[in-house]
């Protein structure tokens, strides 16, 4: 199958699995015609980039919207003048095993640079057959700190670390209070009891007294990701009285809280969310004019940078319902920093092409931030994150003010007067 | 914590109960009188909320409309399944019909996953946001209306398997099988009746409670453990055992929730049907066999 003038080689057929089985079974017949030539003509001049994600399981959904990054990819890279990029897709199947044996076998069957997986125990795990294996392998998302803690020479991220969400969240929030001449004195913290919501309360709690907020946090409520009604939390939060909302969610759960913030006829202040869900399609397209207000502190885009500007139409070209995206930038970015490398290396030899990326320096990028370079670690410090507010169905960014393209809506209206 | 919010949660809790309740009745039929032990119930619900979100979705007709007709297609559904694929099974070893029906909700549950995916879908009616305040109890419409639709039909199948006289074959069925066929009784379709009104139990309940969540494949399973927890709570093959079990597991999470921690409610209606196995095996309202 061909994007543009990239060649892709789909290996996630290789296991079938129970998403891939439909899929699949369409793809199998013209790909099985098409791949043994892609393959030759890959070996030519395209960079054999294997791209790790979770297509299945229970990351599928993120996974495949990681996918549309890819997609788009092709045609952006050609317009800035890199070299083509072979794309051999690999399905993690949400697990840490899994992502382990594909990226081994797509080095076996050619990998020339692994792309990867979203998650950061499966992005651990890619790292370490990398480094062993003296493939170059460029993260596109995980926030765990210890993946470049290790001394790796073959692993680099291009996204923040936990420790660098949180700071910035903070200060992007102390930053619309001051704007908008008003800030909660108290908040609630809700939060998942997953992995990430649990790391996430302990991240929070460790990094908020440095930046001495207005508000303290009057209650906690951790409550279950499988949770199929949160009336009870809500009215939990409801009756501490607090100003505002402080969360760290995933989709359902959000949605579900909403609803019962507006059955228990309750508005507050703000919801401040420290993580997904809030801020995605499904999100807003369910819940409409009641999606609008909250205020997401993410990982996001410089809506004032030129290539976001086109990454932003290819994507709305190739998929007008979609937002761009966390997922669809730093995917983007991942295969950017390897179309470059790969440029400036002039060869796919895999020490070659790691140097390379150590001596990244692009400033024309998407993410927010003076562009991508990288530590002696291959973290990308300089990143920075974005508060992102839901406006009218769209996405607008609303601090830090260097990326901002809007004012915060701050206190936000109450879900009873919006018609 | 103001006083009005334990009232709240425990309004809440009943309502939500009752169509928890519904969901087991379902189970609690089935097994009263087919003495099988449904394991694909909850993944029958999510057909069921699957067949109410297509509905509202294409057509915008609402799922308490729609109750009576999806109800419908689950009897039918059911009716077929227990004349084509569980009749078979029913003289041979309990582990036989387990394998059988476990292997059923595996394939329910991918089948809904490969037409679906595995996003959440639900229904926005022009009441999914209401609620009515009373003083300062603030109740969810949209359990109000579940509750009540939940209360009514349980009303019918009580009525039912009193006073008509296919509800009393039945009960003939479930209390003598050798003098049901004695008499002449048809029980293998009686049986396939019986199934079918499980399954319409379970797609009116399925109505309900998409109006409450949203639904994703994996919430099958989910609701099929629900389901048993309810009924050996309430009493396996008790009807009002049935609807007990579901008021007192819904009260009882949505205060656990409250007065100790709401991630520790699903903790607490296991510790509930613990404590009741250890107490009173048969279950509230069950019989001692």
């Amino acid at each position: 199958m061909k994007t543009g003038s990239h060649r892709k080689i789909d290996t996630s057929q290789l296991a079938v699995t129970r998403r891939t089985f439909t899929a699949g079974v369409g793809a199998a017949g013209l790909l099985a015609a098409s791949a043994p030539f892609q393959i030759g003509r890959a070996q030519g001049a395209a960079l054999k980039v294997g791209v790790l994600l979770p297509r299945s399981g229970v990351q599928a959904g993120i996974g495949q919207d990681c996918q549309r990054g890819v997609e788009i990819a092709p045609a952006i890279l050609k317009g800035l003048g890199l070299p083509d990029l072979a794309i051999m897709n690999a399905d993690t199947e949400s697990n840490v095993e899994v992502a382990r044996s594909r990226a081994e076998r797509l080095i076996g069957e050619g990998a020339q640079l692994l792309v990867g997986a979203f998650d950061s125990g499966q992005s651990t795990a890619i790292a370490q057959v990398a480094e062993q294996k003296g493939i170059p392998f460029v993260i596109n998302i995980a926030a765990a700190p210890p993946i470049t803690e290790q001394g790796y020479k073959f692993v680099f991220r291009n996204f923040p670390t936990a420790p660098m969400i949180l700071g910035d969240a903070f200060a992007n929030q102390k930053e619309i209070f001051e704007a908008a001449g008003v800030a909660p004195k108290s908040v609630v913290f809700m939060h998942v009891n997953d992995t990430f919501g649990t790391a996430m309360q302990k991240g929070i709690a460790g990094i908020m007294p440095k930046f001495n907020m207005p508000y303290q946090i009057t209650e906690t409520i951790a409550y279950d990701l499988a949770a199929r009604d949160l009336s009870v939390e809500v009215a939990k939060a409801k009756a501490a009285n607090a100003e505002a909302l402080l969360l760290v969610s995933r989709l359902n759960d959000a949605m579900l809280l909403t609803r019962e913030l507006v059955k228990q006829r309750w508005t507050p202040m703000g919801v401040l969310s420290m993580g997904p869900g809030w801020y995605e399609d499904q999100y807003l397209k369910t819940l409409g004019k009641l999606a609008d207000g909250p205020i997401s502190f993410v990982p996001w885009y410089d809506p004032n940078k030129p290539l976001s500007k086109q990454l932003e139409a290819a994507l709305a070209k190739a998929h007008p319902d979609v937002n761009l995206n966390t997922n669809h930038i730093y995917t983007f970015e991942a295969l950017l920093i390897a179309a470059d490398a790969y440029k400036r290396a002039g060869s796919a030899d895999p020490k070659g092409l790691a140097d390379a990326i150590r001596t990244t320096d692009i400033t024309n990028n998407v993410s927010i931030g003076p562009g991508i370079k990288f530590d002696a670690k291959g973290q990308n410090a300089t990143l920075k994150n974005a508060a992102i507010q839901n406006r009218g169905g769209k996405l607008v960014t609303v601090a830090p003010k260097a990326a901002a393209n809007a004012k915060a809506e701050w206190p936000m209206s109450a879900y009873d007067k919006r018609g | 914590m103001p006083a009005e919010i334990y009232l709240n949660v425990a309004v809440s809790g009943l309502l939500t109960g009752l169509v928890y309740g519904l969901m087991a009745l379902g189970l609690s039929v089935i097994f009263g009188v087919v003495r099988v032990v449904n394991f694909a119930h909850g993944e029958m619900m999510t057909i069921a909320m699957y067949l109410a979100v297509v509905l509202f979705s294409h057509y915008r007709l609402d799922p308490l409309v729609m109750m009576v007709p999806i109800a419908g297609v689950l009897f039918a559904l059911g009716y077929v399944m227990q004349r084509g694929l569980i009749n078979p099974f029913i003289n041979r070893p309990e582990h036989s019909q387990f394998m059988l029906l476990v292997a059923l909700a595996l394939i329910l549950v991918n089948g809904l996953l490969i037409v679906f995916g595995p996003d959440a879908q639900g229904v926005q009616t022009s009441y999914s946001f209401a609620s009515f305040a009373v003083g300062r109890l603030i109740v969810d419409a949209n359990k109000i209306y579940a509750a009540l639709a939940a209360l009514a039909v349980a009303a019918a199948l009580f009525a039912f398997f009193r006073y008509t006289l296919a509800g009393k074959a039945i009960r003939a069925c479930a209390d003598n099988y050798a003098g049901a066929l004695v008499v002449g009784l048809d029980v293998k379709r009686l049986y396939a009746l019986t199934f079918g009104i499980g399954a319409a139990c379970v797609g009116a309940a399925g109505c309900m409670m998409v109006l409450l969540v949203d639904v994703t494949p994996p919430l099958g399973p989910a609701y099929t453990l629900l389901a048993f927890v309810i009924v050996i709570v309430g009493g396996l093959g008790s009807m009002g055992g049935a609807l007990l079990g579901g008021v007192l597991i819904g009260v009882s999470e949505a205060l656990a929730g409250l007065f100790i921690a709401p991630s520790a409610k699903s903790m607490f209606s296991f510790g509930l049907l613990i404590l009741i196995l250890l107490l009173r095996p048969q279950g509230l309202l069950g019989r001692r066999t």
